[in-house]
């Protein structure tokens, strides 16, 4: 019964061999060095196995005619002192050499991972007792322990390898209790635990196979420092190893002829170093594949100019020349050509909130960057025009810019605690970005601090200023991040998902805090947010986004009453909020398209109960419709008096 | 008329302090629930207000320090070790976070027979049958089995998180901020899902979340959560329409509705009341 049950359990898992395969290709594509040296230790490690095959002479056979010759026919490498041929005796120390590390490796790994691992999942007593002596064994001086424990075991090679991998362990614990530390709160390590999986099976499975990519690295590091100081010694003089040769050993003979002639130091110190070189590679190898598996998240927002821009003709013709922003037509692309976003077109007037929303991975975020050329690295505009208050931003490049970045338009992301900087106080902030924008004497610098935290409704900023950002609530922390974008007095501000982060009742107190800024100072405000309940709140108009594009635009009501595009109504349905209590809430069939794969008429064809064949037919441009709406669905008037979309 | 039905889970008097240093915290202060057999509970509050504490308190992923919780008839507070771990046949978990909700190295599959190899279920079950099933019922193909979690979206790897908490067929599943990740059209198929498999299974749900519109839809039960105390509990239709706690009142009224016209009228009260948590933030 069990066995069947284990084969049928491990008949649900995939066949192993076909994605190895993958992953080797893969891997020589994405590490080509890695894979060179992996091969390379692995022919040493086969060559030495086989080398009272393939070896031209035995390890200890002399020639005394023939001592200390250079290459020749007959010996390639050369021959040492007592005339034995230097590459048969590489070959044959391969062996040795490299189980003699691999010693010092398996004691290494046996008491860091279990022990590293052990720390770190129970933590408390157990953590601070092994954290305590881990850190005690690192300050005593390794070499000192090296030669007593050389002195009593009377230079017996094992014993010191085994010493080695004690004294290494303390590092290799400090790193693998670090992994678990963060992974043991991932949230699959507590449903394991709920589901009842023993302690010793959590840390067997879960933990030691998310921290195997870091446990790789230190152990190929480590290989590579056992290799060097097992040759240290052996040149050293201080193991002893009978008659079998090591590299370190050849090293050591070779040295005390080196009045002589320096050649047998060559192929012997060539090896090692090659081989530690080796081991080097291959841990950068799997430090880096392990570290873009690990964070599925790490993207990080750095500053990009725009690159190429062509210019495109407006398609429809609403009456938004006066506008503060407008954006047409504009194309983001990832450097080895995906697009992502392809047709952003909207615009903001003086004194507006316009709200652009749409579901995760649209382009919200990227359109914002695009619009305020901070893209990250990777990504550039390849298309389109940002106008800011008549000047054309793409055109004009960095310095126009850089002239309105801060002071023409101010940005707040969505992280409100991840943009401050943990060192800062809040006054060494504001600080920073005014003397950026304005050169003030250190009173008005006060006053001008003081007024910018009054503006987000801060009632005590004397005390406030003095905070540092772990001092402070997310709510505060996104108010310090709207006084840090109003400290150039922009006209307008642009926030990605400024709210996302905080509570409901912070929330409504910061969309409060926009609404009053734009009131009293006729601001204008550009909202990315993917939450309906702000967009009602706020905006005056909507803008909806989907698979890279805009699909839909107008006014707030007219949005929310009578969609014209039937993704924005499928998404309003979704929306618990407005939905039937006890009722079904309406879903979207199917996925939005990636960024490679979207089709090339409407990109919501696939999931749109209306879809035609008329529908696929090639890119759709915006247009006004009734009741004056923009949107890109072709059916858009046909579906409005079926009366189907409007709620 | 679900609250007349027996209770599956009872968590009476909980308080749970944490030590910080010298200093105590109290995380949770007398907190009582009660979840009654096919119903779903909902837990409101702000951040740090308690609501994972008791998810992890019941689930004795954290001591109590005073309180009694009882399972099925059984009094499951101190329970640890071989017979805590048992618990993983009645009682699972759906937590927040798609991303590290299941583990990156390991296909679909072995993610899901997981809780059948702690329960030592593998001998008892045709196991490929029981992860077809439990893939089907929440959506998606039987064939996810055989392959990684990173080919999958926020939304499906939310469902497969689901799909492990069934696959012992539990009597309770404790969802903490379960949805609160997703996109508005997932996490509309994973509450209907959420809903299909209680009427399906007679399923009782612990349904932790900050968003009142959400709980709104789903509970049959709210109980209000604030610095660790209870404001307020009672069915979720009187709770939401005739809030007695002034805090209740603030919360319903932040979450903003998604309609125009309704939510600028609610805004003004909004902006003469200010909301309880302008005192607290600074922490
Ligand atoms: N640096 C990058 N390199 C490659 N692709 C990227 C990069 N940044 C974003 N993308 C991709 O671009 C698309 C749009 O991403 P974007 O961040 O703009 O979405 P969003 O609408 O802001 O989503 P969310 O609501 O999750 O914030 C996604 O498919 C994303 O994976
Ligand atoms: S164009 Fe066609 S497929 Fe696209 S939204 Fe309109 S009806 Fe649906
Ligand atoms: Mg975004």
């Amino acid at each position: 019964m069990t066995v069947t049950s284990s084969q049928r359990s491990s008949a649900a898992l995939p066949n192993a061999v076909p994605r190895r395969q993958g992953w080797l290709g893969q891997a020589w594509k994405r590490q080509p060095l890695g894979v060179i040296a992996s091969i390379f230790i692995l022919l040493i490690f086969v060559l030495g196995v086989l080398a009272p095959v393939i070896a031209p002479f035995k390890a200890g056979q002399q020639d005394l005619l023939v001592t200390l010759n250079g290459p020749s026919s007959a010996h390639w490498l050369g021959t040492d002192a007592l005339g034995r041929d230097i590459l048969s005796r590489l070959l044959y120390a391969a062996v040795p050499s490299l189980t003699y590390a691999l010693i010092a490796l398996a004691v290494f790994l046996l008491i860091g991972v279990p022990l590293g691992i052990v720390a770190g999942y129970r933590g408390g007593r157990i953590d601070s007792v092994i954290s305590r002596v881990a850190e005690i064994a690192m300050s005593i001086p390794a070499v000192i322990i090296l030669l007593v424990v050389l002195a009593v075991f009377s230079s017996s090679p094992i014993a010191a390898m085994i010493t080695l991998g004690v004294l290494g362990s303390p590092g290799l614990i400090r790193v693998v209790r670090g992994v678990t530390l963060v992974v043991r709160e991932e949230a699959y390590v507590t449903a394991a635990t709920v589901a009842g999986v023993k302690p010793v099976n959590i840390m067997a499975t879960h933990l030691v196979r998310r921290a195997l990519g870091p446990i790789l690295v230190q152990a190929s590091v480590f290989v590579g420092s056992a290799l060097v100081i097992q040759a240290a010694l052996a040149f050293l003089g201080l193991l002893s190893d009978g008659d079998r040769p090591t590299w370190g050993g050849m090293i050591g003979e070779a040295s005390q002829v080196i009045s002589l002639t320096s050649w047998p130091l060559v192929p012997a110190g060539l090896i090692i170093i090659l081989t530690v070189m080796a081991f080097g590679l291959v841990g950068d190898a799997i430090r880096d594949a392990t570290s873009d598996e690990a964070s599925p998240a790490g993207r990080r927002w750095r500053r990009r100019r725009a690159k190429t821009v062509t210019p495109a003709a407006n398609q429809f013709d609403l009456d938004t020349k006066n506008h503060l922003l407008q954006v047409r037509n504009l194309r983001v692309s990832v450097d080895d050509g995906v697009t992502l976003v392809d047709d952003a077109t909207f615009s903001v007037a003086q004194g507006e909130i316009v709200a652009v929303v749409g579901e995760s991975g649209c382009g919200k975020s990227v359109t914002a960057l695009g619009t305020l050329g901070l893209l990250p690295p990777g990504l550039h505009v390849d298309g389109g025009s940002v106008i800011f208050d008549g000047v054309d931003l793409l055109s004009r490049g960095a310095e126009a810019y850089a002239a309105v970045r801060g002071g023409g338009i101010g940005y707040v992301a969505q992280d409100a605690l991840g943009s401050l900087d943990p060192t800062h106080t809040v006054e060494g902030h504001l600080r920073e970005v005014i003397l950026r924008h304005e050169k003030l004497s250190p009173a008005k610098l006060k006053q001008r601090t003081h007024e910018l935290l009054q503006q987000v409704q801060i009632a005590d900023p004397a005390r406030v200023l003095k905070l540092y950002p772990h001092e402070i609530s997310g709510g505060m922390a996104q108010r310090i991040n709207i006084a840090l974008a109003l400290a150039g007095r922009p006209r307008l501000i642009i926030a990605d998902e400024p709210t996302t982060a905080l509570d409901v009742t912070v929330q409504s107190e910061i969309l409060h805090l926009l609404r009053e800024l734009q009131q009293s100072t006729k601001l204008s405000v550009l909202i990315i947010t993917h939450n309906w309940g702000v967009v009602a709140d706020m905006a005056d108009r909507a803008v909806v986004m989907y698979a890279g594009e805009v699909v839909e635009m107008g006014d707030v009501y007219t949005v929310f009453q009578a969609p014209r595009f039937p993704y924005t109504a499928a998404l309003l349905a979704a929306d618990p909020s407005v939905s039937p209590l006890g009722k079904r809430l309406e879903t979207i069939p199917g996925r939005v398209p990636a960024p490679g794969s979207r089709p090339t008429g409407c990109r919501f064809a696939g999931r749109c109960p209306f879809a035609t064949e008329a529908c696929l037919d090639g890119p759709l441009p915006l247009r006004v419709v009734p009741p004056g709406s923009v949107t890109r669905c072709i059916r858009a008037e046909e579906l409005a008096s079926e009366g189907v979309l409007d709620r | 008329m679900k609250d007349t039905s027996y209770p599956v889970l009872v968590a009476e008097n909980i308080t749970v302090r944490y030590r910080k240093g010298r200093q105590h915290f109290t995380a949770l202060d007398n907190v009582n629930v009660r979840i009654p057999h096919a119903a779903t509970v909902g837990l409101v509050g702000e951040s740090g207000s308690g609501k994972s504490t008791l998810a992890k308190a019941i689930l004795g992923l954290v001591p109590i320090t005073t309180g009694r919780i009882e399972l099925l008839g059984q009094d499951i507070t101190h329970l640890n070790g071989r017979r805590r771990r048992g618990l993983g046949r009645s009682i699972q978990a759906v937590f927040q976070d798609p991303n590290t909700s299941l583990n990156p190295s390991f296909t679909v599959g072995r993610s899901l027979i997981e809780p059948l190899k702690a329960q030592n279920m593998l001998g008892d079950i045709d196991v490929d049958a029981r992860v077809a099933e439990v893939l089907t019922a929440v959506g998606m193909e039987p064939d996810a089995a055989s392959r990684q979690p990173r080919q999958f979206s926020g939304g499906q790897r939310q469902r497969i998180s689901i799909a492990r908490a069934l696959i012992t067929n539990p009597q309770v599943v404790v969802c903490d901020e379960a949805v609160s990740a997703l996109d508005l059209s997932v996490q509309a198929q994973v509450l209907n899902l959420l809903t299909d498999l209680q009427r399906e299974r007679g399923l009782s749900y612990l349904f932790i979340s900050h968003d009142m519109s959400v709980v709104k839809h789903i509970c049959h039960e709210v109980t209000v959560l604030y610095r660790g105390t209870i404001k307020e509990s009672g069915p979720t239709q009187q709770i939401t329409t005739q809030p007695a706690d002034p805090y209740t009142k603030a919360l319903l009224l932040a979450a903003p509705i998604a309609d125009p016209v309704v939510q600028r009228q609610r805004q003004r009260p909004t902006s003469a009341v200010p909301a309880p948590s302008r005192t607290s933030l600074i922490s």
